[in-house]
Formats: structure tokens, C-alpha cells, sequence
């Protein structure tokens, strides 16, 4: 039997086919593949074993690397990855917090999500060395994290990022009891992303098939998140930088952008749209009329407020060269999303991964050149809702095609295949959003785990204040709008 | 310059007059009118969060998430876009098929001559997210943007609990939160309210199973206001808090 196999997005495979490969060999099967982790997580394999799970993601031919180690009760180490490869570090940390198997040689491991005890934060020494703690709780309305900052006078030498406050064990409940309410309320920003996730490896686990329409109203929908939370950052971004007139107009934008989600399906952030097996709620020609209006009145709005903006030179005297981190630095330590896109690094699941409507529709990518500062992830943001507004006008003149589909699926109440197992990518407006589940031989849930793209970029933006002065942390962290709930679950 | 005070002319006024009768699209799930004569047999089981009761009909609000799910499949439950949902009382939260709205939102608020007197003019509220999914901080947000101008009312979210006459607490309260939340608290000077905004902050929520949360606090120290939703609706956020601070009811 081969050390990996391959898998493909939304499609089943029996636990059974998956390789063991051993442990010594680990590094260099990893090293040979050559590709970028997107799961790296641990589960009890019984008799007090641990099977480890690596899924590497080939992007540029839609496919995943799958293929595991089993670590039996005494052995409680490995040669760690992220020596050889930086973007393993994080979730090497997680597998070593949640299963206590050391990756030996790891430079950084430390807490990902336990954090009421101490907490081993760098130290340094030095004349004008001085450290600023902020949180968990922080100065506006905003999930906690705790910051902790190694200052040199003014300038930030480090910053650590100390998170898991949010905790609630989302994994565990999705095995005991999950549901789309649960999947929704996981990561409120990202109703829709994280719904999609979950309701399509529930769908490819029951073996049923949407509708073309539920498909498109998703997809359309998937596209407002986008656009409305970009909208919001941008002027989140000029909030930060005093630029109130920003502020005041995009957050107006926003609002007309999220009133049309609610006329679509009751709540402004599109929560009870998706269900497994289709969506709730079909776009009646009227609503769909409407929005179209609205989403052209966005688009001139947003093109008229971003131009004003970006000609104001004390604008771009804030925005340009703050917080950068380089393609090389992105690439190495595994950012995902519009933060890597920002930084150079062409990653977007909806291309990488695509579905049939992105050749049928003709969606194709467009690439930006980024350089990773504060203005290029406002830049992209601007790009990106100018394309999503195009999806969403060309899906919505589709939708017309497919009037009479039914918008839920027969088969809702299928049984979950037995001993199976499936990874679901969605591009959310952040990145990535990665849902993996597993069955047991009784068709039930056995595992259930959930990559937020944060997950991987909140160590971005503790390089991306390196050297920056520690006044200009509010808007390099605004800029990446990073999710505390998504990376503690 | 110019074309910023073109953009500002363009935009004109953009806050809605009339807070406490601000329309509502009438898609929005709000508040739920239930009837007793309809089949419920087919509701067994759609709740995930244990709002809904069958024998007799009920609906707790601090528990609802609005899902929609019930309403969806039976005659039984139907949402209005009633925003006004705050309440003052936790009982009061139960909804059943003799609930109007309009007597709801009538007798939900009753607060103490105190309360007026101290806060009706001003309220600076500290905002402690405590395992909130971001729904709820976003829509506290929106609060104060143009559209909603909460901070025309004299209320508003401060940094430092020093300054606050009360917290807003968001989330089920994860056990990782619990201590920064109950410092917070402590922090606030007297008199000070306490707001629960949101199913997760009432009643846990879609999270009232997990066992990652620690509620002690709630049990600890008096809570003046509850706020339903999932999110809250900025309009129930701000009629809420006007209604307890002005003493009108909603
Ligand atoms: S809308 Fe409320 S009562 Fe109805 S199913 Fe959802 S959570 Fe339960
Ligand atoms: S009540 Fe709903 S929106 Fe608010 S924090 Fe809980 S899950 Fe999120």
C-alpha cells in the first residue's frame, strides 16, 4: 500500500484506505510531498493509542495528501515537522497540547488554547526593554485575547499572542449533538462559510446530493459575507486611523449589504439560510430584484469612498509600509487567505478547489500583487468586494435558469456512511475554513475537527508588528480581522 | 478635502429618526406568536436548544436562537419582526400562545424610580465578550454607527470598566473567561447594572451542553436586563436599554 493517499474536497473516503505510515519516517514523507499542512490532528485510537492524521494540500491540482501514524500508549514523542517546515508549528502545538505527544526539537511550543495557568511569554532584558500587556479583555467590543508586547521604547520588538478564552469545545459537541445552529454559532462573522463547511461534509457523509439552486443561493450568499464583512473592515481600517468620514460611510454601506441577507432569510448575518441538504429559504424574484439595486448603489458607494481615500496622502502615510510581512516570511510559516493573498501568496480555495459553477460562470482569478503592508490587505479587500458583487449579479442571473428545483434535497435523513471520512474546504471572507469528519462503524460522528484560517495567521500578525511603533498595532490587528472564536472553538 | 466633504454631502443624513418605531423588514425573526389549535407533532425534536416547550406550547426566549427551524414546519410558531424583546425579568421571557406582543412589550420592562434618575440620561456600559461568536459584538457595534447612533441617547461603550455604570456580558461564559469576567464586574464602581445580551449570555444557548463554560458568575450577582437574540438586533439592543434607563416601557 502506498505511504499517502489522495482525496479530493466534499468526497468521501473509507477510514480503512487511509496509509500508516511510521512515525521515523514521518519527516521525510512530509519533506518529500513537499506540500503546505491544512490537518495535522491526533484521536484516540483505543487501547490508549493515538492516531495521528496529515492531510497536505496539493493546491494546484485540487487534491489532498492523506495519511496517518499510530503512536501506541508508551510512545509520547516524535522528531517535530516544523523544524524542517515553520507552517507545521501551530498545529504541532495543538496535537501536543490536546494528546501530550511531545514533537521533539519544536523551537516554539507553547499553549495554543490552555491559558489560566502560566504561560512561558518570551522575555527580554535591556535599558529601554518594557513590556505592554493588553487583555483578554480589550478596550472596544471585541472578543478577548491577550497581547503582550516586547517593546524597545516605542517600537514592538515581539508581540505574543495568548489565546483559548473563547473555548467552549465546539469538536466535542459536534460529535455529541451537531446540528446547523451549532455550525452557525461557531464563528458569528463567518455564518455562512462555516454552515456551508459543515452542512457538506454532513451531505457527502449521506451520500445526497443539492439542488443547482441551493448550490447558487449558497454560493451567492457565501459572496455577500464576503462583501459585507470587507466593507466593514475597510472601515474599521479608517476608524483607526481617524478617518471618520471612512468609518461613517462604509459602515453605512455595510448595513444596506446585510438588510438585503436579512430580507433573503430573516437575519442580517444569514444565520438559518444553509441546512443540510439545500437552504432554507428560496430568493423570491422581488428580493432578488432588490438586491441587485442595492448591490449596484454598493458598488458605486464603495468605488467612490475607497478613491476618496486612497488620494488622501495622510491616509496612505498610515496605511503604506505598516505591519508588512513578505511573501518568503508568508509562505514559510503557512499563512492562508486574504492575509497570504495580500502578502503574494495566491491562495484561494475557491480557485484551488473549485466547484462547477467557477468554469460554468467563468469565474477566473485574478491575481494581486501584494506586498503584505496594512495597504494591500485594505487594496485587496477593495478588489475582492468589486469581484464578489460580480459573482453575486451573474449567480443571482443564473438562479432563473433553475425556478422550479426544489431548494432541500430528498434524503436529508439518511443515515452517515459507516467508518468514513471527509474534508470539507470553504474559502470564507478570512480564508480557508476546514471541517473534517470522521464516522465509526455505528454511522456516527467519531471525530469531528475544525481549521479556522486564523488558526494559522494569528502568528502573522505577531510578525507583522515587528519593528512597527506600538500605536500602529490597533490598525495592523484591524487589517487582519483575525477570529478569536474561530482559533479556540 | 473636497472630495471628502463631496462624499459627506452625498451621503446625507443616514440615522434613523425614530428609534422606537423604526420600521423592521418584515422577514426578520422576531418576536413569536404562537397558537395552541395547531398541529405541533411534527415540532418534536426540531429545537436545538431547548426553547421550545410542546406540553403546553411554549417559547423561552432567553434560550431561542431564532433559528426558525419550528416555525418552518408547523402552523404553530410564527415570527413576527417584533424587535422590542428585552425584559427585565427572566420569566418574563417565556412566551406562550396568550403572549401578544403588544402586552409583551407593555409589561416586559419595569424598573426601579433609582434607575431613572441615575441612568436616564447617561449610561457608559463596559462590553465583556465572554466566548461570544462575534455575532453578538458586531451587532453592539453597529449600535454605534450612523445608521443606529446609539450615542445620542447617552449611551455608550466605554473602555475601562472605571468609567461604566454597568457590563453587557456576550457568550455562554467559557470557564477561560470567567475570572477576567467577574474582575471586570469588580472593577465597575457602584451602583452598577449588569445586561445579558443575547441566548448564549441568558441561557447558554446552542452551548448550554458544553462543558467548557462556567456560569457561576450569573448565580453570584443580580442581573437587571435581558436582551434576546441571535444576535441581537441592534434595535433590540438600543429600545432595550432605552426602555430600562428611561423607564417607558421598551
Ligand atoms: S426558533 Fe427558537 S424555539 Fe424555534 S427551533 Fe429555533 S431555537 Fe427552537
Ligand atoms: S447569542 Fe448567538 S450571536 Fe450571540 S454570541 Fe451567542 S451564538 Fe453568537
Amino acid at each position: 500500500m502506498a505511504n499517502w493517499i489522495k482525496i479530493k474536497n466534499n468526497i468521501k473516503v473509507d477510514l480503512g484506505k487511509i496509509p500508516i505510515i511510521s512515525k521515523n519516517n514521518l519527516r521525510e514523507e512530509v519533506k518529500n510531498i513537499g506540500k503546505r499542512p491544512i490537518g495535522f490532528f491526533g484521536k484516540d485510537w483505543g487501547f490508549g493509542c493515538v492516531r495521528l492524521f496529515i492531510i497536505l494540500a496539493d493546491d494546484s491540482n485540487s487534491e489532498f495528501y492523506l495519511s496517518s501514524v499510530v503512536f501506541s500508549e508508551n510512545d509520547k514523542s516524535y522528531e517535530s515537522l516544523t523544524q524542517d517546515i515553520p507552517a507545521f508549528h501551530i498545529f504541532e502545538r495543538e496535537f501536543y497540547e490536546q494528546f501530550g505527544i511531545e514533537p521533539l526539537n519544536h523551537p516554539w511550543l507553547k499553549p495554543v488554547r490552555i491559558n489560566q495557568d502560566k504561560y512561558p511569554f518570551f522575555e527580554m532584558t535591556g535599558e529601554e526593554v518594557h513590556q505592554v500587556a493588553v487583555g483578554p479583555i480589550h478596550a472596544g467590543v471585541i472578543e478577548p485575547g491577550h497581547f503582550r508586547f516586547m517593546c524597545n521604547g516605542e517600537s514592538v520588538y515581539h508581540l505574543e499572542i495568548m489565546l483559548g478564552y473563547q473555548h467552549r469545545g465546539i469538536e466535542e459537541m459536534m460529535i455529541k449533538n451537531p446540528s446547523n445552529q451549532l455550525a452557525e454559532s461557531i464563528n458569528g462573522d463567518s455564518v455562512i462559510a462555516y454552515n456551508t463547511a459543515y452542512s457538506q461534509t454532513m451531505e457527502a457523509l449521506k451520500g445526497i446530493e443539492i439542488s443547482n439552486k441551493a448550490q447558487l443561493i449558497r454560493k451567492a450568499a457565501l459572496e455577500m459575507e464576503r462583501i459585507a464583512i470587507h466593507i466593514g473592515d475597510m472601515g474599521a481600517i479608517a476608524g483607526d486611523i481617524a478617518y471618520l468620514m471612512g468609518a461613517s460611510v462604509f459602515g453605512a454601506t455595510r448595513t444596506l449589504v446585510i438588510n438585503t441577507m436579512l430580507e433573503i432569510c430573516g437575519s442580517r448575518f444569514g444565520r438559518g439560510l444553509v441546512t443540510v441538504g439545500g437552504v432554507n429559504y428560496d430568493i423570491p424574484d422581488d428580493v432578488l430584484n432588490r438586491a441587485l439595486e442595492t448591490l449596484s448603489k454598493v458598488a458605486k458607494d464603495v468605488d467612490r469612498m475607497t478613491n476618496t481615500m486612497l488620494k488622501n496622502s495622510t491616509v496612505m502615510s498610515r496605511l503604506e509600509k505598516t505591519g508588512t510581512v513578505s511573501t518568503e516570511k508568508a509562505a514559510e510559516i503557512g499563512l492562508v487567505g486574504m492575509a497570504a493573498r495580500a502578502s503574494g501568496v495566491e491562495l484561494d480555495s475557491r480557485f484551488d478547489y473549485p466547484d462547477k459553477w467557477m468554469s460554468e460562470l467563468g469565474f477566473e482569478r485574478k491575481p494581486f500583487k501584494g506586498v503584505g503592508d496594512v495597504n494591500s490587505r485594505f487594496k485587496l479587500r477593495y478588489k475582492e468586494i468589486k469581484e464578489s458583487i460580480s459573482i453575486v449579479k451573474k449567480i443571482f442571473a443564473k438562479l432563473k435558469d433553475y425556478k422550479d428545483e426544489l431548494i432541500i434535497t430528498e434524503g436529508v435523513n439518511n443515515k452517515l456512511s459507516s467508518d468514513s471520512f471527509v474534508i470539507s474546504v470553504v474559502e470564507g471572507w478570512r480564508g480557508e475554513i476546514v471541517h473534517i469528519a470522521m464516522t465509526d462503524i455505528n454511522r456516527k460522528i467519531s471525530k469531528y475537527k475544525i481549521k479556522d484560517p486564523s488558526f494559522n495567521n494569528w502568528y502573522g500578525l505577531g510578525l507583522a508588528v515587528r519593528n512597527n511603533g506600538i500605536s500602529d498595532f490597533p490598525l495592523c490587528n484591524k487589517s487582519f480581522n483575525l477570529s478569536y472564536s474561530g482559533n479556540d472553538l | 478635502m473636497f472630495d471628502t466633504l463631496k462624499s459627506r454631502i452625498y451621503q446625507g443624513k443616514q440615522y434613523i429618526k425614530d428609534i422606537e418605531n423604526a420600521p423592521m423588514r418584515e422577514q426578520f425573526r422576531g418576536f413569536p406568536q404562537l397558537c395552541a389549535n395547531a398541529d405541533t407533532t411534527c415540532l418534536e425534536g426540531v429545537c436545538p436548544t431547548g426553547a421550545l416547550n410542546l406540553n403546553p406550547l411554549s417559547i423561552d426566549m432567553g434560550k431561542c436562537t431564532f433559528c426558525g427551524a419550528c416555525g418552518r414546519c408547523s402552523e404553530a410558531v410564527k415570527f413576527t419582526a417584533g424587535y422590542k424583546l428585552a425584559s427585565t425579568c427572566h420569566e418574563k421571557l417565556v412566551v406562550t400562545p396568550e403572549t401578544t406582543y403588544e402586552e409583551y412589550v407593555k409589561s416586559a420592562i419595569e424598573t426601579k424610580g433609582e434607575i431613572v434618575k441615575m441612568f436616564g440620561h447617561s449610561l457608559k456600559l463596559r462590553q465583556v465578550s465572554a466566548a461570544g461568536c462575534n455575532g453578538c459584538e458586531m451587532e453592539l457595534n453597529a449600535c454605534s454607527n450612523v445608521n443606529f447612533d446609539m450615542g445620542r441617547f447617552g449611551i455608550d461603550f466605554v473602555a475601562s470598566p472605571r468609567h461604566a455604570d454597568g457590563i453587557v456580558i456576550t457568550g455562554p461564559i467559557s470557564e477561560n473567561m470567567a475570572y477576567a469576567l467577574e474582575d471586570c464586574y469588580k472593577s465597575v464602581p457602584d451602583p452598577k447594572i449588569v445586561i445579558l445580551c443575547g441566548a448564549c449570555a441568558i441561557s447558554g444557548g446552542v452551548f448550554q451542553e458544553s462543558t467548557k463554560l462556567n456560569r457561576e458568575f450569573l448565580e453570584k450577582y443580580p442581573i437587571d436586563l435581558y436582551i434576546p437574540g441571535c444576535p441581537v438586533h441592534p434595535l433590540t439592543f438600543i429600545n432595550g436599554v432605552l426602555g430600562f434607563i428611561k423607564g417607558k416601557n421598551n
